[in-house]
């Protein structure tokens, strides 16, 4: 075969649903490039049927007792073989921790290198140049492929939007790897959560968040009392909790709560795609930051450039004027 | 244990970054750099590590000559000794050339333990590590928030999405690439300093290491990303900025 393979994930027979959106810039591609597109599930078991709803040239379940809880060693194992006898000219996968974890030894299998976290596709003729964020979105950059088939591409969360996936029909085939106990390392234990939250941002109205810009764990309650005079519930980027000026429970982002409020108000966030992620679905987002090239401000409906420790005191005067 | 540490330096976190001519990598002539952060909570494991079960950090360094000073407070903070990969044309290295010059060069170490960090601040291609560990050999995990050892085996915390943890044992050596704030950092004492001018640093070069550069994929061009929302800036001092703002959470979006 050539043409596009994308790779998905699940756990337990639960659709990632990064999966989804992989899915839809698969077909994309295909149509801009007119090759096929082919989808793959792995696993003990997996909800393969799912994907035989959908416009795509085939879906291959990969199937193995060895495969019922993700290892590195065993996906790499399995997904080179399946690579190996199809022969696709694009892999895409989607860029979750999962694929973090066995894509770039996947594609070192090819003698390739992953195009990691990639944002969009620029299609011309049949050339394809891959867009990246650099500097942790403060810059992008374009890459292309230079070294021919299997292209390994993962797509980051939000590039392509499952909505554009086009239904229809596929041919769904299981197979079964050639897989050995011996072949895999690691031993994963069941997975866990650290704490019971008692803070469910997601329900929240108002949020207001603070980054690193806020410098010392002794500036956090001038965001605080922002927080209280919107009466907002107050959250954070992750290395505010990492560093216990608040809890865990109130981290933002890909390992922390997803919230969709009506404002989010970040303060001193730059705006990573990790933070992005989980508050990227708010009805309006304000920022406020020194730095006018801040990531941040490409997400942002208001935008504040200033000091956050002139801006913020003030806010919280004018809120609270407004409220009395 | 031999403990070896991949440490990268980048540009300092909230630099001006400025495209050079070429539009292929940064204007460096007004940058300061610093320790990739994830690798300093890398540094800091091995060192927690060594405290626990003796042994020995080494650094391990690809970079121009300016990667020096990042060395040398690697060394300050207490590893043993380093190896810079010293090269101006680190460019032209792809992912996977890079890591088959640092897995040349770490192999000749045969450590217990590789330590990287999850992602350079830079580049961002969270992927160094694992291709190290698949061009070597060895097992690896991702993601890693607590290192156990235990004789000849590793026990990880591995960070999954929202919130979700997993434990996962594999035997060493094994390579592992550390997440940023898994344990709190240390400050190189005035002592650290002195003694790490007596460090061993050892100085390769690629071509000592006999691995010639490739690029499975090329960096075409970097540029300032498109804006694609309108967003309103809002103007003034901050009273006015505050205002305004109140303004339009109240009008615009009623919110308040
Ligand atoms: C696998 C993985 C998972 C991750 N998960 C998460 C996650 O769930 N949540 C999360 O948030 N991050 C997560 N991260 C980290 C993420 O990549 C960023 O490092 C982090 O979000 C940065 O936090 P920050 O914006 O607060 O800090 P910085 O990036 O340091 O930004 C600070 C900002 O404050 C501004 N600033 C400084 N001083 C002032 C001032 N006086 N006034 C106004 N502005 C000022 C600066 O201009 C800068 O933009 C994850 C990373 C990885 C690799
Ligand atoms: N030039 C380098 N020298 C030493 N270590 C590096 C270098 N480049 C990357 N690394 C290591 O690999 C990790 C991941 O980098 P990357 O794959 O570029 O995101 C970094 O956190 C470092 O630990």
């Amino acid at each position: 075969m050539s043409g596009i393979l994308v790779i998905t994930e699940q756990t337990g027979g639960v659709w990632h649903k990064m999966s989804f959106e992989t899915l839809a810039a698969g077909q994309q591609l295909g149509r801009e490039l007119g090759l096929p597109v082919r989808a793959c599930v792995f696993g003990k078991t997996t909800p393969s049927a799912d994907l035989a709803a959908y416009q795509l040239d085939g879906v291959i379940a990969v199937e193995h007792e060895l495969l019922e809880q993700y290892t590195a060693d065993g996906a790499t194992a399995a997904l080179t073989g399946l690579i190996k006898e199809l022969q696709p000219d694009y892999v895409l996968l989607p860029h979750t921790y999962q694929v973090r974890d066995f894509g770039p030894k996947l594609a070192t299998r090819f003698d390739r290198v992953l195009l990691s976290d990639v944002i969009a596709f620029k299609v011309e003729g049949q050339s394809v140049g891959f867009e990246r964020q650099l500097f942790q979105g403060k810059l992008n950059a374009s890459y292309s492929s230079a070294a021919g088939a299997p292209v390994f591409v993962s797509l980051q969360a939000g590039a392509y939007r499952a909505e554009a996936l086009v239904a229809g029909s596929a041919p769904v085939e299981t197979r079964t790897p050639l897989l050995d106990a011996s072949q895999i390392r690691q031993q994963p234990e069941a997975p866990f959560r650290e704490s019971a939250r008692a803070v469910d941002l997601s329900a929240a109205e108002l949020i207001v968040a603070v980054g690193r810009g806020i410098k010392e764990e002794g500036n956090v309650p001038l965001v605080q009392e922002l927080a209280e005079a919107l009466g907002a519930e107050l959250a954070a980027s992750r290395p505010i909790c990492d560093s216990g000026w608040l809890p865990m429970e109130r981290q933002v982002g890909s390992s922390g709560q997803t919230v969709a409020p009506k404002v989010y108000l970040a303060v001193g966030i730059s705006g990573a795609i990790q933070h992005l992620v989980g508050m990227k679905g708010s009805k309006c987002i304000v920022a406020i930051n020194k730095d006018s090239a801040a990531p941040i401000f490409e997400v942002a409906d208001y935008g504040i450039v200033g000091d956050l420790f002139d801006v913020v005191p003030a806010l919280t005067e004018a809120v609270k004027k407004a409220r009395s | 244990m031999k403990i070896l540490v991949a440490l990268k330096q980048v540009p300092a976190r909230d630099s001006q970054l400025k495209v050079d001519a070429a539009a292929l990598w940064l204007d460096e002539s007004e940058l300061s750099f610093e320790i990739n952060e994830p690798d300093a909570y890398a540094l800091e494991a091995a060192l927690q590590l060594k405290e626990q079960h003796g042994g020995e950090v080494v650094v391990l360094c690809a970079g121009p000559e300016r990667a020096t000073s990042a060395i040398r407070e690697a060394l300050a903070k207490g590893a043993d000794r380093a190896i810079h990969i010293e090269d101006d044309s680190l460019g032209a290295y792809d992912t996977l050339s890079l890591a088959r010059l640092l897995a040349k060069a770490a192999a000749s170490e045969q450590p217990d333990l590789i330590l990287t960090g999850l992602q350079s601040d830079d580049l961002g291609s969270g992927q160094t590590g694992v291709v190290m560990a698949e061009v070597m050999g060895l097992p690896h995990a991702t993601i890693i928030m607590a290192v156990e050892v235990d004789g000849a085996s590793l026990r990880v915390k591995r960070e999954l999405e929202s919130g979700w943890f997993q434990h996962v044992r594999m035997p060493l050596p094994a390579v592992l690439t550390i997440q940023s704030g898994i344990n709190k950092l240390r400050y190189a004492t005035l002592m650290g300093i002195k003694k790490a001018k007596t460090k061993e640093v050892k100085v390769l070069t690629a071509s000592e290491l006999g691995v010639a550069p490739a690029a499975t994929v090329r960096l075409q061009s970097i540029y300032q990303p498109q804006r694609v929302k309108q967003t309103q800036m809002i103007e003034g001092n901050p009273a006015q900025q505050a205002a305004t703002l109140v303004e339009k959470l109240k009008f615009e979006v009623r919110a308040l």
